[in-house]
């Protein structure tokens, strides 16, 4: 009969009001992201403090929306930024382009550049939008020393490391 | 007519002007709040504790926003529009009793703005001259869709005042009167017996008046002339600002409207317990009586789609006017079984 069909939809709404609502109450309770959630890119390092970025360009050139620029310039073993010949003097993700698809994950050698857990990228200009090295590579691990760093020569000329498989 | 008779009237119409102005931005925030807790959200909780500021915001963020008017508008009507659909509604409520004559500082004065012997016939005529401004609305904007929404809102009226009409006939016929007062008092007449008796045997009638209630705000179901998916936003498609805010005010204080009086002729109006003792519960009853069927019409919208255009024109005309015929029967029967 169509009035209890309509009566039948009436209680389902009404007794949809006693439940709890789903709302996450945002800018105070985050929503804990998922394991494989794909957001702002972190620039990591090695335990002793260097980067793992060589400058390589790989992930720049994987970019399908060219949101990355790679700018690389020689190491030294006076002044090391990174394992090898090459560091990135200049890293730079323009977050108006970026599409978090995690290819410049994919491409990178050494497993520099990976995403991260943070999706609140907001800005007031698009100059804002363009995150630098500074802004995107971690805080140097405990018992690592801050780059550029005086190694002794010979130590560090493998710029890719002993890689294993991914765990999750 | 005395000093004291034209500031009591005086008071009385601002009154009602203030509480209907003021109701309106409170129902908009009761809706979301209901509309949110049926959809298990939460609803506007920001603007001050609650989101009990959140009506003010929505105001202000209208006032700032820009009056635009389409170049090839009809300009004096579409100022005209949202005004012809919001004074009715704003009067409407002239002859709907708050409550018994009550006694301020020695002074008689009756809880209501005007005791009209034809109150029914004024609601009916009041309520269907908004029909005008949504017409008015839709064609002076000089947009097809905004047209299409006028139009429909035609024919709309025109299937849903008749089920309107015939359910205030049968309220007619079994108080004998049309004046709204003397509804509620013909409806306390037999004290809670009465009252109840009253309620039990207009089921269908306060049904029906509902379905044309919903119809006569343009509330989904019905709310026809400003389909989105089809119409963009109907009539008002090309209101912004103020302008629209007034249509925006129109509807809700339409919903009290009809709320009011859906409670004064079927759910007994100000009546409720202790009135004779305390006449001032008089509002109160009123109001929680109002609160409720403002949640039906809430409820109404969160549950159903809305019709289609040529079912909403059968279901008026082949059941609405059916049933209120048939309602119409049963009042008599029981009038002439009263010996009325």
């Amino acid at each position: 009969m169509f009035i209890v069909q309509l009566a039948r939809g009436l209680w389902v709404v009404l007794s949809n009001m006693f439940e709890k609502p789903v709302t996450y109450q945002y800018p105070e309770k985050k929503r804990p992201v998922r394991p494989r959630f794909k957001g702002r890119h972190n620039l990591h390092r090695y335990d002793n403090g260097l980067e793992k970025c060589i400058g390589c360009s790989l992930c720049a050139a994987a970019c399908p929306s060219d949101a990355i620029f790679v700018e690389s310039a020689e190491n030294t073993d006076e002044v090391r930024y990174s394992p090898g010949e090459r560091y990135a003097s200049t890293y730079e993700i323009n977050m108006l382009r970026c599409i978090f698809c995690g290819y410049c994950e994919d491409a990178c050698p050494t497993e520099a550049i990976v995403l991260g857990d943070n999706y609140e990228l907001s800005f007031y200009d698009r100059r804002q939008a363009i995150y630098t090295k500074e802004m995107l590579i971690v805080p140097v691990p405990p018992g690592g020393k801050p780059t550029p760093q005086k190694v002794e020569p010979g130590k560090f000329n493998r710029s890719i490391p002993v890689m294993e498989n991914p765990k999750d | 007519m005395s000093v004291e008779q034209i500031v009591e009237y005086l008071i009385k119409s601002v009154l009602i002007l203030a509480v209907m102005t003021a109701g309106f931005a409170y129902v908009t925030y009761y809706e979301r709040k209901v509309l949110a807790r049926m959809q298990t959200r939460i609803g506007p909780n920001r603007a001050g504790p609650w989101g009990i500021l959140q009506p003010v915001a929505d105001g202000v963020k209208l006032i700032f926003k820009e009056e635009f008017t389409p170049k090839n508008a009809d300009k004096v009507l579409f100022v005209l529009a949202p005004i012809i659909t919001v004074l009715p509604a704003l009067i409407i409520t002239a002859v709907v009793p708050w409550g018994p004559t009550v006694n301020v500082f020695g002074y008689q004065v009756p809880l209501y703005l005007a005791n009209v012997n034809i109150a029914i016939l004024y609601l009916g005529a009041v309520a269907s001259i908004s029909v005008y401004g949504i017409v008015l609305a839709g064609w002076s904007s000089n947009n097809k869709y905004a047209m299409m929404g006028g139009i429909r809102s035609t024919a709309q009226m025109i299937s849903y005042e008749l089920a309107l009409g015939l359910s205030f006939v049968s309220v007619t016929l079994l108080a004998g009167s049309m004046s709204l007062v003397d509804i509620v008092k013909v409806q306390g007449a037999d004290g809670f017996v009465g009252w109840l008796i009253w309620n039990l045997s207009q089921p269908l009638g306060f049904i029906l008046f509902m379905v044309a209630a919903l119809a006569e705000t343009n509330r989904a179901p019905f709310d026809l002339p400003e389909a989105e998916h089809e119409l963009t936003a109907g009539y008002h498609t090309e209101y912004s600002g103020m302008k629209f805010a007034m249509f925006y005010m129109a509807e809700y204080i339409k919903i009290i409207a009809m709320s009011m009086i859906a409670s004064t002729l079927f759910l007994g109006g100000y009546l409720g317990p202790f009135i004779n003792q305390v006449p001032w519960l008089g509002p109160i009853y009123l109001f929680i009586k109002t609160v409720i069927v403002i949640f039906i019409f809430i409820w109404v919208r969160a549950t159903f789609p809305r019709f289609r255009y040529d079912q909403l024109m059968s279901f008026g005309w082949k059941i609405l006017l059916p049933l209120g015929f048939l309602n119409m029967l049963i009042a008599g029967v029981i009038t002439v079984l009263r010996g009325g």
